[in-house]
C-alpha cells in the first residue's frame, strides 16, 4: 500500500504553524521525489500538540505531535526514508503505548467521527466514510417523514447549542405546521467565548452538517436552508462553500434533490455581523432578514412563524452533525450512551489552565473530574484546580469540590451553571473569581441588545458594583445588592441572554463568597489578580539593583541606586504593575 | 449595550474622498432583494475598509432604505465600522481562556508600544488595535489575529515583537 502523510490544517493547527509544516513536507517530497501521498485534514481535537502529522504505512498509523518545520524534516527522513518511526514524537498509535493514547481512547466519537480523519474539502472522502449514506438510505428505503422524526425523538437527542430542547420535538412541531415554504436554519453563530467545537466541526466535516440539514429539511418538508455562520470563522465559511458546491454537483442539493421528485432544497450561507445575541433564535431570524438582531416574544415559536413568517426549524451545528449518524445507526445505538434524560455524547472544548486543551467528545454522564483529569491531563504547571466555568457567559463556575458532578443537562443545571454549548474553561488558584464574574458581565453588558430595561440597565449596574469591588472600593451590602439585581434581571428579561446573564455572578457568590468578602472587607485579592488590591514590594534579597523598574515606574515611586536593592514608596505607588512585568529577577512581591 | 450615540464629530471624521462608483455593482446585485441591508453594508465595508457617510447616503437613496434603518443596523453589529481604520488591524482576543491567561498584558503592551488605546488607530493609519470576544483558538491562549494570521501562546514582549516586525518587513 501507498504510505500517506496527513497534516492537520484546522484554524488552531494553522495558528500553530501547520501550513509551514505542510509546505516543508511538500517541498521535501518534490525535492527528493518521494512516493508517499500527502493529504490535508482538519482538527482531531488535540490542539495542545499542534501541528499534527499522521503517517500511515503498511505497519500501521502513527500520529506525530508538535511537528514544526525542523521536526518535519527529521520525521520524513527517519520514518519514510529509513522506515524507523521516531517514538519520542509519536503521540498516538494503536501499536504501542504512546503519550496521548488515553486522550483518544477514552472518547466516543460520533459528532467528531470524521474530524481529523478525512480531507474536509473532498466529498469523495466524506462518502468513503459513509457520508450521505443516511440520506440515501432514506430515499432507497422510502423512510417516511414521521419515521425519521420518530427516530430522532427516540434517540433522545437534545439541542446541543445550549437550550437542550428535544430535537425530535422541534422537528415534529415544524412538520405539523403546513406551508408551501419552510426553512431549516443551522445556527453556527458560535459566540460563547471559550467554545470552539462548532468551528472545528464546520472546518473538519462540513458535509455532515449539510447532510444533517438535508435530513431535517426532508423530514419537515423544507425548501430553503440557511447556515448562519460567524464572520470570525473564515476557514469554516470557505469549507462550507466548497461543500455546498460539491453537493450541488452531485445533485444532493437543488431541484429534485437526491432524485426525490418535487423536493427542491437549497442551502446558502449567511455571514453573521458580530452580535452575541444572534445566537438566540428569534434574534438570528431577525438578523437574516437584515434587521437589528433583537429577540422577540415567543410564541409564536419559529416552528410556527419563523424566517419570513414561515415555519422554521433551527438547530445548531453539533446537533445537525449527530443526525446522519443516528439515522444510519438507529436510535437505540445512540441512546445507549448517556444518562436517563441526556442521551448520546457531547463535545467539550477544554481550555484555560489545563494541560491538554482541545476538543473531546465523551458520553453524557462522565464526571467533570474525569473530563478534566483523565482526558484533560489535569492542571497546567501543577497548580491547584479551583473551578471550571461551564456554559460561557450564560453559565457558571463549578467549584473543585463539586467536580464529581456528572455532565448532563440536569445535573449541571442543578449546580447553577448550564451545559451551554460545551465550553469548559478551567481555572486554577491564580484565577480570581470576582474578576471572572466581572469579565462575563462586561461581556453580556456589551452584548445586550438593549430591548429589555432590566438586561440593559441591570447588567450595567451590576458591572459597576463589581468594578468597585475589584477597585478596592467595595462596601458592605454589595453582595446582597448584586444578588437582588441578578434575580430582577433573570425575571424580567425576554430572552436567554438576559435570563442567564447573572449566572456567572450568582454561582461565584454561591461557591466563592469568601473571595468576594476578602475583596470587600479586607481589601485583598486572594488570587492576586485585582491590581488595586495588591501591595507591591521589593524582595530585598532577590533585587539586583538593575534600575529597570525604577526607570519604568510612571509615578516615580521607586527609589534606589545601581546594585543596591530598591524600595517602593507605597504612597506614590499607583499599582499599575509595570515593575512586576519588567523585573527579570522576580523580585517584585505581591501581597 | 453596544449601540452608541453617534456624535457629530464622529460622522464628520468619516467624511472622506471616496469613489462612490465602486458601489454600483454591489447595489445592482442586492437591490430589491429581501434582507439585503446587512450584505450591502458588509460589501461596502469590504470596499472601503469602513462605511463612510456618503456611502450610507448613496445606498439609502438608490435602494430606498431609510438612513435611520441603516445606521440602526450599522451601529448594532460589532462588525461595522464608521471610522477609518489602519492598514493592519490587530485583534487581541479577550475570550475567557485568553482572559484567564492574561490577555490584558498583551493589549497593554501593544497600547504602550503604539501609543494608542484599545479601539484606536495610529496616526499614520498603519495599525488599529482592537479587542475581540473569541477567535476560537482557545488552546493557544492568549492569542491575537492580524490579517488572516493567528498568533498564539503570546507574552507582551512577543506580541510587541510581532507587531513591530510587520512594519519593518513592509518598509524593506
Amino acid at each position: 500500500m501507498m504510505t500517506t502523510v496527513t497534516v492537520g490544517l484546522g484554524s488552531c493547527g494553522i495558528a500553530a504553524g501547520a501550513h509551514k509544516t505542510y509546505e516543508k513536507i511538500k517541498a521535501i517530497k518534490e525535492q527528493e521525489n518521494l512516493s508517499f501521498e500527502l493529504h490535508k485534514t482538519s482538527c482531531v481535537g488535540m490542539c495542545y500538540r499542534e501541528p499534527l502529522v499522521e503517517i500511515t504505512d503498511e505497519t500501521g498509523t502513527y500520529l506525530y505531535g508538535d511537528i514544526n518545520e525542523d521536526r518535519a524534516v527529521e520525521v520524513i527522513e527517519k520514518h519514510i526514508n529509513q522506515n524507523d518511526p521516531i517514538r519520542d514524537y509519536i503521540v498516538y498509535t494503536d501499536l504501542f503505548d504512546a503519550a496521548e493514547n488515553d486522550f483518544i481512547n477514552s472518547q466516543v466519537k460520533i459528532v467528531l467521527r470524521n474530524c481529523g480523519y478525512m480531507d474536509p474539502e473532498s466529498i469523495a472522502d466524506y462518502e468513503h466514510r459513509h457520508g450521505y449514506t443516511a440520506m440515501k438510505k432514506i430515499v432507497m428505503d422510502k423512510i417516511s417523514r414521521e419515521d425519521i422524526i420518530k427516530t430522532i425523538l427516540e434517540s433522545g437527542l437534545r439541542g446541543r447549542g445550549g437550550g437542550g430542547f428535544s430535537t425530535g420535538m422541534k422537528w415534529k412541531f415544524a412538520n405539523a405546521n403546513k406551508s408551501e415554504q419552510k426553512y431549516v436554519i443551522c445556527n453556527a453563530d458560535e459566540g460563547d467565548p471559550g467554545a470552539f467545537m462548532d468551528r472545528s466541526v464546520l472546518e473538519g466535516d462540513p458535509h455532515s452538517v449539510l447532510e444533517g440539514m438535508m435530513i431535517a429539511a426532508y423530514a419537515i418538508e423544507a425548501t430553503g436552508g440557511v447556515i448562519y455562520c460567524r464572520a470570525e470563522y473564515p476557514l469554516a465559511i470557505k469549507r462550507l462553500n466548497i461543500a455546498i458546491g460539491q453537493a450541488h454537483a452531485k445533485g444532493y442539493l437543488g431541484k429534485n434533490a437526491f432524485g426525490i421528485k418535487g423536493w427542491d432544497f437549497d442551502v446558502y450561507i449567511k455571514e453573521g455581523a458580530g452580535a452575541f445575541v444572534c445566537g438566540e433564535e428569534t434574534a438570528l431570524i431577525a438578523s437574516i432578514e437584515g434587521e437589528r438582531g433583537m429577540p422577540r416574544k415567543r410564541p409564536p415559536f419559529p416552528a410556527a412563524s419563523g424566517l419570513w413568517k414561515k415555519p422554521t426549524n433551527i438547530n445548531n451545528v453539533e446537533t445537525f452533525a449527530n443526525v446522519p449518524w443516528i439515522i444510519l445507526n438507529g436510535a437505540p445505538a445512540y441512546a445507549k450512551y448517556g444518562t436517563e434524560k441526556s442521551k448520546g455524547t457531547k463535545v467539550f472544548a477544554l481550555a484555560g489552565k489545563i494541560r491538554r486543551s482541545g476538543l473531546v467528545e465523551v458520553p453524557m454522564g462522565m464526571t467533570i473530574r474525569d473530563v478534566i483529569f483523565k482526558l484533560g491531563g489535569g492542571i497546567k504547571n501543577d497548580k491547584r484546580f479551583k473551578a471550571v466555568q461551564l456554559g460561557g457567559p450564560s453559565g457558571g463556575c463549578i467549584p473543585e469540590y463539586l467536580s464529581d458532578t456528572i455532565v448532563d443537562y440536569d445535573s449541571v443545571n442543578a449546580t447553577g451553571a448550564i451545559m451551554g454549548s460545551g465550553g469548559m474553561v478551567v481555572m486554577d488558584e491564580t484565577t480570581c473569581m470576582v474578576d471572572v464574574a466581572k469579565f462575563f458581565l462586561d461581556f453580556t453588558r456589551k452584548e445586550s441588545c438593549g430591548k429589555c430595561t432590566f438586561c440593559r440597565m441591570g447588567t450595567m449596574r451590576m458591572l459597576e458594583i463589581l468594578e468597585r469591588i475589584t477597585n478596592a472600593q467595595g462596601r458592605e451590602g454589595d453582595i446582597e445588592k448584586l444578588e437582588e439585581l441578578a434575580y430582577q434581571i433573570k425575571d424580567n428579561s425576554l430572552c436567554g441572554l438576559g435570563q442567564t446573564a447573572p449566572n456567572p455572578v450568582l454561582t461565584t457568590i454561591k461557591y466563592f463568597r469568601d473571595e468576594y468578602e476578602a475583596h470587600i472587607f479586607h481589601k485583598k485579592c486572594p488570587a492576586k489578580v485585582c491590581r488595586p488590591l495588591l501591595t507591591y514590594t521589593v524582595d530585598q534579597e532577590k533585587c539586583t539593583g538593575c534600575l529597570v523598574c525604577l526607570k519604568n515606574c510612571p509615578s516615580k515611586a521607586i527609589t534606589g541606586e545601581r546594585k543596591k536593592p530598591h524600595l517602593i514608596n507605597q504612597e506614590l505607588c499607583t499599582k499599575c504593575g509595570v515593575c512586576f512585568t519588567k523585573c527579570k529577577f522576580n523580585s517584585i512581591v505581591l501581597t | 449595550m453596544r449601540i452608541t450615540r453617534l456624535t457629530t464629530k464622529q460622522t464628520e471624521n468619516a467624511e472622506e474622498d471616496v469613489d462612490l462608483s465602486l458601489l454600483d455593482p454591489l447595489i445592482a446585485k442586492n437591490k430589491g432583494k429581501k434582507g439585503n441591508l446587512i450584505p450591502l453594508l458588509q460589501g461596502a465595508q469590504e470596499l472601503f475598509g469602513f462605511i463612510p457617510r456618503p456611502v450610507f447616503e448613496k445606498i439609502s437613496s438608490e435602494c430606498g432604505i431609510p438612513l435611520g434603518d441603516m445606521f440602526g443596523v450599522a451601529t448594532f453589529y460589532a462588525q461595522f465600522r464608521l471610522k477609518p481604520v489602519g492598514k493592519h488591524i490587530i485583534k487581541v482576543c479577550h475570550g475567557t481562556a485568553c482572559h484567564v491567561q492574561n490577555a490584558k498584558e498583551i493589549t497593554e503592551a501593544i497600547e504602550e508600544m503604539l501609543k494608542v488605546k484599545d479601539g484606536e488607530t495610529t496616526e499614520d493609519r498603519f495599525y488599529t488595535l482592537e479587542s475581540v470576544a473569541c477567535l476560537g483558538c482557545c488552546s493557544l491562549a492568549p492569542v491575537m489575529m492580524i490579517g488572516d494570521q493567528t498568533y498564539g501562546k503570546l507574552t507582551g514582549n512577543e506580541a510587541v515583537r510581532i507587531v513591530k516586525n510587520i512594519k519593518l518587513s513592509e518598509n524593506n
